[in-house]
């Protein structure tokens, strides 16, 4: 069974399909691309995965349950986490901080346990730290822990989103454009991080990038939308080479 | 009879109610602000009039004029001074300064011109209508209120639709990048929409101060308050939203004052804001507005 | 490094009970040699009142990002339903401290309820709705309060809108609550040393709360909030604990506040009390607990030691609010601030207000 299983899944705002008929299958363990020219319906298709829109058609089943239309906070329980597109960190507060509130549904003590801070407090406080810094470590963020999240430079901030993500222990990990805004460098070390958070956490990924050396160079398979609908599926190879594929970029 | 006599005189404050509300839906729609402020400019003009008609002895329609000129130069300067550098600020930052202006406004009037209440003299002179053999008497004050809210509303309603400037308005609302990019002036159209609001505030002093004759620097703060329930109420952003919660406001308050309580009035006015929060967020006539992710 | 970190954290709010210890050691200890004005002796108790509100405010302004302005309304239910119990017991009950934490209870329980009575169907909502929605609630509690004539007699309670004659109470009979004129006769249970103990009480509370888990979750909707929900925080859950406690803490402020007058008006927890709260949180600095402390209580003693300035006192606050929102939030002083002070800049505080925008 797949982990992710998305069929005939539509959307519509007001009288425009913004998302039509949307099949995806989603194996554990995969690294998986999203592409498409802008405006085809990619970061609905991740609202709608995660929650954040409530899709008007179709069915989405990760791993066996039926999550379709939950709520945001369900279906990260359920273990679905995101980066978003323009980063949204929780910018007032610090590194660290942040990705304490995303070990939240992991680590767990009553608020009362807190105000009192009763003996479990200190306990969960360490373990949370424990969990919080090993995720920082990893992705090079360690010295920045007491660091306000806003004042972190643009890349770390991308990479903090994703630590901040992992903290939920997510099965599957959707990304919206993870190299936006990246140098060739930077781009070049973020692939290597989610080949590393692949294999490292056993988790599924699927992202929306748009630099195609990129996703060519890390997804086993690709999805392209254009006008909310799939209009080609398969290896990078495969993908390539489609004419529609070509057509769709070239604005044909 | 009776119950025909309040529902007009709850029509009539109804009246000032969606004038007022204009100014706050107008505002929210377009600055995507809640000027708490609007609603001391209603005292503000309350005020000029009663000084440009009473100390200086002018017509009452000239009075309204220069008042509602005052009125728009304030309007102008608060949101250059203390709202626009706030654009792009969080929501939070902007309402505690609109706090901050209504605050100003009310204790600068209160050293200028003192807490004892004026008597104000109605700018309406009029013959009250007698009706049904004299049983039902509609004042003229009522008349002008009702007539004035009917002229404004078609008014705004015609320039918003049919003229350049407000059609500015409307690409504004919709979405303040986009327009900027298609040539619209957007500083200059949220200074227009303050100028309209806090001209019309000035008409709303006057029409108020008229029925209810006693002027104080507080005297701007309940109406304007009830006047943004009456936006909420027919949906904030709304302009015949503004019109239509105004009216109904009005008829709730005047009615609840007749045959239920007038202590109580207030506390049922909003009572009715908080129950349509919970049945119809949007308002009656309002449209969700959602955030992009 | 952990351990370091935690250290900090306890050492900024070790700083914030000192500041209050030795403010009330100073204060008691002038009380106690008799170098204190009357007037700032009528002050200690309402003193203490006022910071609890502010620092309470400041959980739902600063912590969770919402405007409250109402704030004034959850301090009248606490006070009254406090009052009321202790008027009604004051035969029944007569040891004194046992009274008045009883009444701290029930009126802390009590704001809390209308807390979580408002909060049900405001918080759901988005933008600035709850600041209209509280606004609306404390005219509403201040209107009701001003019209209720409550009294006692041995049929039971008895209940009016219309004045104390209709209550038909019989000879021995008690009217509890007077309408406008609201509870005469309160027992003045509270003492500076209580308000203090509350002061620290209400500190110890909020401190805790915002280094935890749950201080967390709700600091987390503020900042962001479709990010926060994207991680798994329930919204409506972490929003109405910080409100409803932000309610019920106002609650114990109006139960110390009406227990050091003898007689209690709905009129005074009116628009005007909200506003001036807000200010001392504003003035501190938004997400400032030390800041809420601190500006309550000089907010309060200035002006009535200097006398010629109340006239100019309101003007001045309201000059405050605004200049202090562009310094502090105006996307161009941000960024003249960043470049200034660069590397200086913690970041505290400055970030408090930003709700979850795109």
């Amino acid at each position: 069974m797949a982990l992710l299983e998305v069929s005939n899944l539509g959307i519509a705002f007001g009288g425009l399909q913004a998302v039509d008929k949307v099949d995806l299958r989603l194996e554990q363990g995969g690294l998986y691309g999203l592409i498409g020219p802008n405006g085809a319906g990619k970061t609905t298709v991740f609202n709608m995965l995660t929650g954040v829109y409530k899709p008007t058609e179709g069915d989405i089943i990760l791993d066996g349950k039926n999550i379709t239309g939950k709520p945001p906070a369900t279906i990260s329980k359920a273990g679905i986490a995101r980066t978003f597109q323009n980063i949204r960190l929780f910018g007032g507060m610090t590194v660290l901080d942040n990705v304490k509130v995303g070990l939240h549904n992991q680590v767990k003590y009553s608020t009362f346990t807190a105000v009192l801070r009763l003996p479990p407090f200190f306990e969960r406080e360490r373990e949370m730290r424990g969990q919080a810094m090993g995720l920082l470590k990893i992705f090079g963020l360690e010295n920045d822990a007491k660091q306000m999240a806003s004042n972190l430079p643009y890349g770390k901030q991308r990479k903090l989103e994703i630590a901040r993500a992992l903290a939920t222990n997510p099965k599957l990990l959707l990304l919206d454009e993870p190299a936006a805004g990246m140098n060739p460098s930077e781009t070049e070390e973020l692939m290597e991080t989610v080949r590393f958070v692949r294999e490292h956490f056993g988790i599924t990924i699927l992202l929306i990038e748009h630099d195609m050396s990129f996703v060519m160079g890390l997804c086993e398979q690709i999805t392209v939308l254009d006008y909310g609908r799939i209009i080609a599926a398969g290896t990078p190879e495969m993908v390539r080479n489609d004419p529609k594929v070509i057509a769709a970029y070239l604005g044909g | 009879m009776q119950f025909i006599s309040y529902l007009i005189n709850g029509i009539s404050l109804g009246s000032v109610y969606a004038i007022i509300a204009l100014g706050y839906t107008m505002v929210y729609g377009i600055a995507k602000m809640l000027n708490f402020a609007h609603g001391d400019v209603i005292m503000v003009g309350g005020y000029m009039v009663f000084i440009f008609m009473v100390n200086l002895g002018l017509p009452a329609i000239v009075s309204i004029v220069l008042a509602m000129a005052v009125c728009t130069v304030l309007g102008i300067v608060i949101e250059t001074v203390a709202y626009r550098p706030l654009r792009g600020a969080p929501s939070l930052a902007v309402l505690i300064t609109a706090i901050g202006v209504s605050y100003l406004l009310q204790n600068l009037a209160l050293l200028i011109w003192g807490s004892t209440p004026k008597s104000f003299t109605s700018v309406v002179n009029m013959e009250p209508l007698r009706l049904a053999g004299g049983q039902l008497v509609i004042t003229g004050e009522s008349i002008v209120t009702i007539g004035v809210c009917i002229v404004v509303m078609v008014g705004l309603s015609l320039f918003i639709n049919r003229t350049r400037m407000g059609r500015a308005m409307l690409a504004v609302s919709e979405d303040k990048g986009a327009a900027q990019l298609m040539g619209v002036n957007v500083n200059g159209t949220i200074m227009l929409t303050f100028a309209i609001g806090s001209a019309l505030a000035a008409v709303a002093g006057a029409l108020l101060c008229s029925s209810y004759p006693m002027l104080l620097p507080t005297t701007g703060s309940m109406p304007g308050i009830k006047a943004f329930v009456a936006a909420v109420f027919g949906g904030i952003g709304s302009v015949p939203g503004a019109m239509l919660g105004g009216i109904l406001l009005g008829i709730i308050e005047t009615l609840s004052k007749a045959y239920i309580s007038t202590q109580l009035s207030d506390a049922i006015v909003f009572s009715v804001l908080i129950i349509v929060l919970l049945v119809k967020p949007t308002g009656i006539l309002g449209k969700k507005i959602s955030e992009k992710v | 490094m952990g351990l370091k970190n935690l250290g900090r954290t306890s050492r900024k709010n070790l700083v914030t009970y000192l500041i209050a210890v030795l403010a009330f050691v100073i204060l008691e200890g002038m009380v106690l040699t008799g170098n204190i004005s009357n007037m700032l002796e009528g002050q200690l108790v309402p003193i203490c009142a006022y910071v609890i509100a502010a620092v309470s405010l400041n959980l739902t302004v600063g912590i969770l990002g919402e405007l409250s302005l109402g704030h004034a309304g959850f301090m009248s239910v606490g006070a009254f339903a406090g009052a009321l119990f202790s008027v009604s017991m004051e035969d029944t009950i007569t040891v004194t401290w046992l009274r008045f934490v009883l009444a701290l209870i029930i009126g802390a329980v009590a704001a809390g309820a209308m807390g979580v009575l408002i909060g049900i169907p405001v918080l759901r909502l988005q933008g600035d709705y709850l600041a209209i929605v509280t606004l609306a609630f404390g005219e509403i509690i201040k209107n009701v309060l001003n019209a209720v004539y409550l009294g006692v007699d041995e049929n039971g309670l008895h209940f009016s809108m219309k004045d104390s004659i209709a209550l038909g109470l019989s000879e021995n009979g008690k009217v509890l609550i007077k309408g406008a004129q609201g509870i005469v006769g309160t027992p003045r249970d509270s003492t500076f040393i209580w308000g203090f103990a509350l002061v620290m009480l209400t500190l110890f509370i909020v401190l805790n709360l915002i280094k935890s888990r749950t201080g967390r979750a709700v600091m987390s909707i503020r900042d962001n909030r479709i990010a926060a929900e994207s991680v798994g925080i329930n919204i409506t859950k972490y929003k109405m604990i910080a409100f409803s406690l932000s309610a019920a803490l106002a609650g114990v402020a109006g139960v110390l506040y009406a227990h050091s007058f003898s007689s209690l008006v709905a009129s005074k927890f009116d628009y005007n009390l909200s506003i001036q709260i807000l200010v001392f949180v504003v003035l501190g600095g938004i997400g400032s607990i030390r800041g809420s402390m601190i500006a309550a209580a000089v907010l309060t003693v200035l002006p009535e030691m200097l006398r010629s300035f109340s006239e100019y006192r309101m003007l001045v606050y309201a000059i405050v609010l605004i200049v202090m929102m562009i310094f502090n939030q105006s996307p161009k002083m941000v960024e003249w601030r960043k470049r200034v002070f660069a590397g200086r800049l913690k970041g505290a505080g400055h970030n408090a207000a930003k709700k979850g925008g795109a």
